[in-house]
């Protein structure tokens, strides 16, 4: 007797199944990417710390959000959408004299260099504090309009000084612009309402 | 002579037999990229829009904490109040600490340094409970925060 054949198996099913499959992937698939404002929270200082040492009145800029989302920048009175030029002004102002030295004189900055406001992008310091009832948006508004600030100065640092933008410079390069105008928030605990 | 005048008529079939190849291409694309919802939300978040966000890259390495308040199927039994939801659950402000040392558990040492804990909290929560969680992650030594937000146009018109 002849061996019969396996008769070949149908595969035109093959395609639905294959679609049923794709729906269901298609279906749970989510594609959220996570993105968002990026902190370094301070570290937790030591119970034997030293005092923190004392910061020149000018280096400071104080900005105050209160419980009804309303600004307070250097006592006075601001709109957020005010908040990003105040705060180039402040950082770029570059108020140390030439002959103080080089570590304080900024060359780079084109500030209007008043005496009253900060001495050099490296000491300028924004301290940022807000209330408990303030609202989570108007908070992220802030911290975005101060982050702005930052990128705006660096990025004319980086095209001045690399002739590109800040993202398109290579690691070292963005490492020297970041040392010229360091972020520095710092965040004070919230006041109780 | 009517053998050859018959393969004149009509169309001849597209062959379909390369479907099966396209479609499984296309299945295994959605497999590979495809990442199952890990936690139910149990809270509403509607993240802030900001204009200056970040990527979050390695996403194994990032711990999520939602805050907002609970979704309406939960109110009767949680309160409107503002919540926080680690995992699939409820929690307190005193469960971070054991929650960000349980992901850090799960994670190889050399891994921990670069661990971001992402806060996904809804745009009306208030800054106090934002404020504690600040506290406890940084008491745990979790410096590496972020602030979930869409990319959107300008906001700053709307206060």
């Amino acid at each position: 007797m002849a061996r019969r054949e396996t008769p070949e198996i149908n595969a035109g099913s093959m395609a639905d199944i294959a679609f049923l499959l794709l729906i269901f992937f298609l279906v749970t698939t989510t594609m959220d990417v996570t993105s968002g404002i990026s902190r370094k929270l301070p570290e937790k200082p030591p119970k034997d710390a030293p005092p923190p040492p004392k910061i020149k009145e000018r280096n400071i800029f104080e900005v105050n959000i209160n419980r009804s989302n309303k600004l307070l920048v250097e006592n006075k009175e601001m709109h957020v959408s005010e908040l990003k030029e105040a705060t180039i002004k402040f950082i770029d102002n570059g108020g140390a004299l030439e002959n103080n030295g080089k570590d304080e004189f900024c060359s780079y900055c084109e500030g209007d260099r008043n005496p009253d406001s900060s001495d050099n992008p490296k000491k300028a310091i924004i301290s940022l504090q807000n209330d408990r009832g303030t609202s989570y948006k108007t908070y992220i508004a802030v911290q975005n309009e101060l982050v702005m600030a930052y990128s705006i100065l660096r990025d004319r640092y980086a095209m001045k000084k690399f002739g590109k933008h800040f993202d398109d410079l290579n690691n070292d390069n963005q490492k020297v612009v970041k040392e010229a105008y360091p972020q520095i928030i710092s965040e004070a605990e919230p006041t109780k309402s | 002579m009517s053998k050859f005048a018959k393969k004149k008529k009509g169309l001849p079939a597209i062959s379909t037999a390369s479907l099966p190849d396209i479609v499984f291409m296309l299945l295994f694309f959605f497999m590979v990229t495809t990442v199952m919802r890990e936690t139910d939300a149990l809270i509403d978040v509607r993240v802030p829009t900001a204009t200056e966000v970040k990527k979050l890259e390695r996403k194994n390495l990032v711990s999520y904490i939602y805050v907002g308040k609970p979704k309406m199927k939960f109110r009767a039994k949680y309160g409107s109040a503002d919540k926080i939801q680690l995992n699939d659950k409820f929690a307190s402000i005193s469960d971070i600490q054991s929650f960000i040392l349980a992901e850090r558990a799960s994670k190889n040492e050399e891994e921990i340094p670069y661990m971001t804990t992402s806060i996904k909290a809804d745009e009306d929560a208030s800054m106090g409970i934002i404020s504690d969680i600040k506290i406890e992650l940084r008491d745990i030594n979790a410096l590496k925060i972020n602030y979930a937000t869409h990319k959107g146009k300008d906001t700053r018109m709307n206060f």
